[in-house]
C-alpha cells in the first residue's frame, strides 16, 4: 500500500462518485471515463500491463466515446425537470450495499483461503498472448464468433431501419 | 566516432547526471528524456508549419510566407507570439470546465505516444513490452478531447465537426490496428525495440525492411491511409472541412488554446508517422549496409520529416472526401483488404523461406486489389471523362 495506490484510488473513487452524482449527463460520462483511467492506473501499478492498457483501449478509447455519442443521440444532456435522483434511490442503495457486502467478505475470505503469494508473478504480454492462442483458443473464438454475429446484427438492424423510413 | 555520435544524446545526458548523486540519476535521466521529447517535436511543430505554408505555396503557384525573417522561416516566432497574445474568448453558453479540459487533454494524450517510440539506438524513454498497445491507447484517448471540445462548445458547427471526426477515428482505428497487427504477427513482439531490431539487419546491402515484402507494403499502405485519417489530414479532412464546419470542432477556439489544438494535431501527425517508420520502414535502421555509419536518430528523424513531406504533398494534391465516400472507403474497401492482408501474412509466415511464397503472397494480393476495385466501379457508370471550360 503505497502513496501512489491511495492516489490513485482516491482518483478512482472521485471520479466514480462524480460520475454518479453530477447533474450534467455528459459530465457524468466524462466523470466515469476518470474512473476508468484510475481504474487502469491500479492495474499497471500491480504490474499487469496488458490488462491496464487494455483498459484504457477498450473503456476510454471505446465505451467511453459510445456513451457520450448513445446520450447525444437520444436525449440531450440538459438536466430533467424532476432532477436526476430516481424515486427508488433507497432501494438501489440497500442493492448496491449489499453488492459490496458480498464483493468485500469474498475479498476478506480469499485472503485466507488461497494461498499467500509471496513474490510477484512475472505475466508478460508474450505469455498472454501464447495462452490465449494456445490453451484457451476455443473461448477466444467463441468470443470472436459472438462478437461478429453481434456485428451482423448490427448491420442488419440498420438496414431494417433504412427500408422502413422510404 | 561514429559509435559516439550515434549516441551523443545520450552520452550527453549520461554526463549531466552524472554531476548529481547515484540515488537521483535515474529520475534525472527520465525528466532529461522528457524536456528533450517536449522540447525537440514542439521545434518541429514550428519548421513543419513553415515548411507546410511554403510546400503549399510552391504547389499553388503562391509564394507564401515571405515577410518574417529570411524566406519568411521566422513566421511561426511571430505565429506563436500572436496566438500567446491574443484574447482568449470562451462563449457565454460554453461549458467552461470541459472547454477549457479538451485542448490540455488532447496534447499531453498526444505527448505520451512518443514515451514508447525508439527515435534510435537505445533510444526510447520506456522499453515496454507492451510499447505498440501503449501507443494505441493513448491514441484512442485523443477521440475524447475532439468529442470535449465539440460537445463544450455549444455550437452545432463544432459538435457536428467533432462527430464527424469521432466516427471518422473511430472506422479508421480498426485499420491502423489491424495493420500492425500484421508486422506483430512476423515480429513477434508488441515491444517496439524488438520490431525494429528485427528489421535491422541486411541481406546483401538491402534492409530487411517490412515494407520490402508483399504483405508489409499493403499492409504500408493501409496503414498510411488509416493514418491520415486518423490525424484528420488531407483528403479526409471533413471534421474541419471550412466550406462546410467553418473550422470544425475547434471553431470557438482561440488564442493559446487554438494554438494547442494545432499544435496536437500535428504532434499527432509526427507520433503517427513515428510509429509507421517504427513498424515498416526499419525504424532508425539504415537504407543501406554501407550506410550504417550515419547516426542512427538522423535515419530516423529523417523517416519522419519524409512521411511529413508526403502529408503535405498530399494536402496539395488531392481534393477532400465526402463523409458517405469516406465511410464506405471505410468499411468496404480499407478495412476487407487489411483482412486479406492479415491472412497473406500468415501465409507468409507459415509457407518458411523460398521465391515460392514471394509469387503466392504477392498474387493473392494483386488480385484481390484489382477485383475489388473492378467491383467496386462496375456499378458506377462513370464515361469518359469529359471537361468544360469557361468561355
Amino acid at each position: 500500500m503505497s502513496v501512489a495506490f491511495y492516489l490513485i484510488a482516491a482518483l478512482t473513487l472521485a471520479g466514480g462518485l462524480a460520475a454518479v452524482l453530477l447533474k450534467n449527463t455528459v459530465h457524468c460520462a466524462l466523470a466515469l471515463t476518470v474512473a476508468f483511467a484510475g481504474l487502469a492506473l491500479l492495474f499497471l501499478q500491480l504490474d499487469a500491463q496488458f490488462a491496464g492498457f487494455a483498459q484504457i483501449l477498450v473503456y476510454i478509447g471505446a465505451v467511453a466515446i459510445l456513451v457520450v455519442f448513445a446520450i447525444l443521440l437520444t436525449r440531450g444532456s440538459d438536466t430533467p425537470k424532476d432532477g436526476v435522483f430516481s424515486q427508488s434511490w433507497l432501494v438501489g442503495l440497500v442493492i448496491a450495499a449489499g453488492v459490496f457486502a458480498v464483493l468485500g467478505w469474498a475479498v476478506i475470505e480469499s485472503v485466507r483461503v488461497l494461498p499467500q503469494e509471496t513474490a510477484t508473478p512475472a505475466v508478460t504480454v508474450h505469455d498472454i498472448g501464447n495462452a490465449l492462442v494456445g490453451r484457451y483458443v476455443l473461448p477466444l473464438e467463441i468470443v470472436a464468433l459472438l462478437l461478429t454475429a453481434a456485428t451482423i446484427g448490427a448491420v442488419i438492424v440498420a438496414m431494417h431501419e433504412k427500408e422502413r423510413s422510404r | 566516432m561514429a559509435a559516439t555520435l550515434d549516441q551523443i544524446f545520450i552520452l550527453l545526458r549520461n554526463w549531466l547526471t552524472g554531476f548529481l548523486p547515484g540515488a537521483l540519476r535515474p529520475v534525472a535521466n527520465v525528466l532529461l528524456s522528457v524536456v528533450a521529447i517536449v522540447c525537440v517535436f514542439p521545434g518541429l511543430f514550428a519548421l513543419t508549419t513553415v515548411f507546410e505554408r511554403k510546400g503549399l505555396a510552391r504547389i499553388q503557384n503562391r509564394l507564401g510566407p515571405n515577410r518574417v525573417g529570411p524566406f519568411g522561416f521566422f513566421q511561426p516566432i511571430a505565429d506563436g507570439i500572436k496566438s500567446l497574445t491574443k484574447e482568449d474568448i470562451v462563449p457565454s453558453s460554453a461549458n467552461a470546465a470541459v472547454h477549457f479540459l479538451a485542448p490540455l487533454v488532447l496534447v499531453v494524450t498526444v505527448f505520451m505516444g512518443f514515451a514508447v517510440l525508439p527515435m534510435g539506438r537505445n533510444m526510447a524513454l520506456v522499453d515496454m513490452d507492451a510499447g505498440l498497445l501503449f501507443f494505441f491507447a493513448m491514441g484512442a484517448s485523443t477521440e475524447l478531447s475532439v468529442f470535449m471540445a465539440g460537445w463544450s462548445s455549444r455550437n452545432k458547427y463544432s459538435l457536428m465537426g467533432a462527430m464527424r471526426a469521432v466516427a471518422q477515428m473511430i472506422s479508421y482505428e480498426v485499420v491502423l490496428l489491424l495493420s500492425s497487427v500484421a508486422v506483430v504477427m512476423i515480429s513477434g513482439s508488441l515491444s517496439l525495440e524488438k520490431i525494429v531490431d528485427a528489421q535491422s539487419h541486411f541481406s546483401g546491402i538491402f534492409p530487411n525492411w517490412y515494407i520490402f515484402t508483399p504483405w508489409g507494403f499493403a499492409g504500408f499502405v493501409m496503414f498510411a491511409i488509416a493514418a491520415t485519417a486518423e490525424t484528420n489530414r488531407s483528403p479526409f479532412d471533413l471534421p474541419e472541412g471550412e466550406s462546410e464546419l467553418v473550422a470544425g470542432y475547434h471553431t470557438e477556439y482561440s488564442g493559446f488554446k487554438f494554438a494547442l489544438f494545432f499544435l496536437g494535431e500535428y504532434l499527432a501527425m509526427f507520433s503517427i508517422s513515428g510509429l509507421g517508420t517504427t513498424l515498416f520502414l526499419g525504424g532508425w535502421s539504415a537504407p543501406f549496409s554501407f550506410l550504417t555509419w550515419v547516426p542512427s536518430w538522423i535515419w530516423f528523424f529523417g523517416k519522419v520529416m519524409t512521411s511529413i513531406f508526403v502529408f503535405i504533398w498530399m494536402r496539395g494534391t488531392l481534393p477532400r472526401l465526402r463523409q458517405d465516400q469516406l465511410m464506405n472507403f471505410a468499411w468496404k474497401f480499407v478495412l476487407p483488404f487489411t483482412l486479406l492482408d492479415l491472412m497473406d501474412t500468415a501465409l507468409w509466415r507459415f509457407m518458411g523461406e523460398g521465391w515460392q511464397r514471394w509469387v503466392l503472397c504477392s498474387a493473392i494480393l494483386a488480385g484481390a486489389f484489382a477485383m475489388m476495385g473492378r467491383l467496386g466501379m462496375r456499378k458506377k457508370h462513370f464515361g469518359p471523362r469529359s471537361y468544360r471550360y469557361a468561355e
